[in-house]
């Protein structure tokens, strides 16, 4: 034990001492921020060329009235559309709006000309569209005599409001399925990164160990086994360690860096839901929407959901670094030679993660629960369903089996490491490695 | 038992269906520097895995000092593989110190000793240096101390010298010595015969997996001699006298023969002192290891 907690702490520290390890730990949070503040930026960004406009109401629908934009000015004009056109250079307009009489109140469409010396741009175009259709339904009322307010409660906008059966148990929002979805999201996508990119760490470091003939030296004083085992403990203690400080960082990076650049998140889910012919969004329901999320968030039981996520993430990193450990054993000085062993091993990951995508949008189809309870899935679905509140039967068959997986793999590795590492000059298939699991000591 | 620091008794190990190791038996004296000798793949590297306990034996008994070799002995065992390296981006002490730690040495002690080793070779300053900034040389002597440390009770050094300039080869093999004084037995694994002769009392040859000579240095030389003398002499040498040998080689001033006893000998140099002749020098040649080697690796070739 002695000797395993030596081995365990030399491939902790040499790794989070490493200059590169430091880098990455603190930029890749760094990246994000300004990732959000590009973006955000971005979504800020509006057309900072004002425009203005001539608008010839042959029509007499529109009262005068258009209401103005920050970048784009209605100028109603009684000068005729020859004149216009003709003192067009002269003019400060930049485009010339005419809007002919409607021949059918009842008509769904009507069609108005725009003049101007290029194109109409998107924004632009879809403003004028707006602005001319909320004034003609105003027109149409009017014209048709109808009730405002009637008319307003023909929409009718349903909140789907889950309520649980048994009245006991919490309370659901609206919300719930959506950020429990998102939750599970990112789970999932962490526990895939975490497999992959410590898994690779493990395998790398295994190679390396291997061909610069370090492990001659290492096993005449301890087991293989120890070997192995301490570089995976190492390495996952490295892992968690970077995902614990990205956890942290991040969050606090990035509300520093919209602090700093006055940049409003609430602004992005605004543009985001802006498209054109899309009803104008009502910022107070924003920021309800923000709150009940908030809420959600905060409703979810954190203390069964960390844990439980630890857990998966150790179990899985187990699995999958213990079998990338053993393959690293078996790899010679040629990377791409080796290759080919890996693929057995990265197919269940990625078919995973498709799952696991699937399983967020259905947290309870018999493909999400059978996939969480299968050890080779579980550790990247099973973290994604877990803020769905899944049962507790199939999470603990889940944490059982990959517990139980996760220690025979170990071992299982072991048995072809110990033989893996000093096996030199052969093209290794895979049909070797299983034999190596068979070999005596 | 007793006056052998490492018995091997009829080790057999077979890896997937290739025999390794066929029924080797050796024993290596308490105190004694002592070659494990045999051409590539002769079975020597699986011979010393199973000695460290990296591997175990299909068959056969393993004693380290009197005791069925099991897992604590690595402890009292030192090993230095022919293929070694270090960890590249470690410092040197940190580097050190673990290995050390490794083979069961408190952190004081193992610092105590990793200095005091440091200081002999006058190497203290490397201590804060990074592996990667020594060159093969230097790294050979920081395994050499790491393979020590803990004073084991059987050092196996496999191919010690390669890579070594000759100051730093002295300054190692004196250091063999020294730690022989002290009690400490040593196996020596290596191709070059010039240094088994020059360092091993005793040897034993492997080959294909089987042990096919054993011995004392002398001895064996002795066992593979030709009863071949090679005479110095100044002058003619007299008509008829060396009817009763048989000449192999002659040149002028030098004469090569070759007796049927040791008595012979004897015989032939009183007769040419009695004739007069000058004679500089009168040599036994006794064969290199190296010719034995050969001879006994591959019995087509015989030596001259």
């Amino acid at each position: 034990m002695d000797k395993l907690w030596l081995i365990i702490k030399r491939e902790y520290l040499t790794r989070v001492t490493r200059r590169s390890f430091i880098l990455a730990t603190l930029l890749t949070p760094l990246a994000f921020a300004l990732f959000f503040v590009v973006v955000g930026l971005i979504f800020q960004y509006e057309s900072d060329d004002s425009k203005r406009i001539a608008v010839i109401d042959e029509s007499g629908m529109l009262g005068g009235v258009l209401k103005d934009e920050e970048n784009l000015f209605f100028k109603f004009t009684t000068q005729p559309l020859a004149e216009l056109r003709a003192g067009f250079e002269e003019s400060d307009f930049d485009g010339i709006l005419l809007v002919p009489p409607l021949d059918d109140i009842l008509s769904r469409r009507h069609t108005v000309f725009y003049y101007a010396p290029k194109q109409p741009t998107l924004d632009i175009e879809s403003l004028i569209r707006a602005r001319l259709s909320e004034r003609l339904r105003d027109y149409k009322i009017e014209a048709l005599a109808l009730d405002p307010a009637q008319l307003e409660a023909l929409d009718t906008r349903i909140e789907l409001e889950p309520e649980p059966i048994d009245e006991n148990s919490q309370d659901a929002s609206k919300l719930t399925g959506a950020i429990a979805a998102a939750i599970g999201g990112i789970m999932g996508i962490v526990m895939y990164l975490v497999v992959f990119i410590y898994g690779m760490m493990v395998m790398r470091s295994v190679m390396e160990e291997k061909t610069s003939r370090i492990v001659e030296v290492m096993i005449s004083s301890v087991r293989p086994f120890q070997l192995m085992l301490g570089k995976i403990v190492g390495v996952g203690a490295v892992g968690l360690t970077q995902v614990a400080i990205w956890v942290v960082l991040i969050p606090v990076l990035i509300l520093i860096a919209s602090l700093v650049f006055g940049i409003d998140s609430s602004a992005q889910l605004e543009m985001a839901q802006q498209q054109p012919g899309a009803a104008a969004f009502d910022p107070n329901d924003a920021e309800a929407m923000a709150a009940l999320a908030l809420q959600e968030f905060q409703s979810l039981n954190w203390w069964a959901i960390l844990p439980l996520f630890i857990f998966f993430f150790l179990g899985g990193y187990f699995l999958y670094s213990s079998l990338f450990a053993a393959v690293g054993s078996a790899m010679g000085d040629d990377l791409g030679e080796g290759q080919s062993l890996t693929i057995p091993i990265t197919i269940p990951v990625i078919i995973a993660f498709y799952i696991m995508i699937v399983a967020v949008q259905a947290p309870n189809s018999s493909l999400a629960v059978w996939a969480s309870i299968f050890p080779l899935f579980a550790p990247i679905v099973m973290p994604a369903r877990l803020a769905f509140s899944p049962p507790v039967w199939e999470i603990a068959l889940s944490i059982g089996l990959l517990a139980a997986t996760s220690i025979f793999f170990v071992w299982l590795s072991g048995r072809i490491y110990r033989v893996g590492i000093l096996m030199y000059g052969k093209k290794i298939t895979l049909r070797e490695l299983g034999k190596w699991m068979f070999y005596k000591d | 038992m007793a006056d052998h620091i490492l018995v091997l008794e009829d080790i057999v190990k077979a890896y997937d269906r290739h025999l390794a190791v066929d029924r080797v038996s050796f024993a290596v004296p308490r105190g004694s520097i002592f070659g494990l000798l045999g051409p590539n793949g002769a079975g020597k590297t699986s011979l010393i895995r199973i000695i460290t306990t990296i591997t175990q034996a299909d068959e056969g008994q393993v004693w380290l000092d009197g005791q069925r070799l099991h897992s604590r002995h690595p402890e009292q065992i030192g090993y230095m593989p022919e293929e070694r390296g270090l960890y590249k981006k470690m410092k040197v002490g940190d580097h050190l110190l673990y290995l050390a730690r490794l083979k069961g040495l408190s952190k004081t002690e193992a610092k105590a000793r990793l200095t005091s080793w440091m200081e002999k070779f006058g190497i203290v300053d490397w201590w804060g240096k990074k592996v990667e900034e020594l060159s093969k040389g230097m790294q050979q002597k920081i395994q050499f101390i790491a393979t020590v440390v803990h004073e084991p009770k059987l050092l196996i050094l496999d191919e010690p010298f390669s890579g070594l300039d000759p100051v730093n080869a002295n300054l190692i093999k004196d250091e063999i010595y020294q730690l022989r004084e002290q009690g400490m037995s040593i196996i020596f694994s290596t191709h070059r015969m010039e240094q088994v002769e020059e360092v091993c009392e005793r040897i034993v040859l492997i080959n294909k997996g089987r042990n096919i000579l054993e011995g004392k240095v002398s001895e064996v030389k002795d066992r593979f001699k030709e009863n071949r003398f090679r005479i110095d002499y100044k002058g003619e040498l007299p008509e008829g006298l060396l009817s009763q040998v048989k000449v192999v080689g002659q040149s002028a001033g030098q004469i090569t023969v070759e007796v049927s006893e040791d008595a012979q000998a004897n015989a032939l140099l009183r007769e040419l002192l009695d004739k007069g002749v000058y004679v500089q020098a009168f040599n036994e040649i006794l064969p290199t290891l190296n010719q034995i080697f050969i001879q006994q690796v591959n019995p087509a070739e015989t030596y001259g």
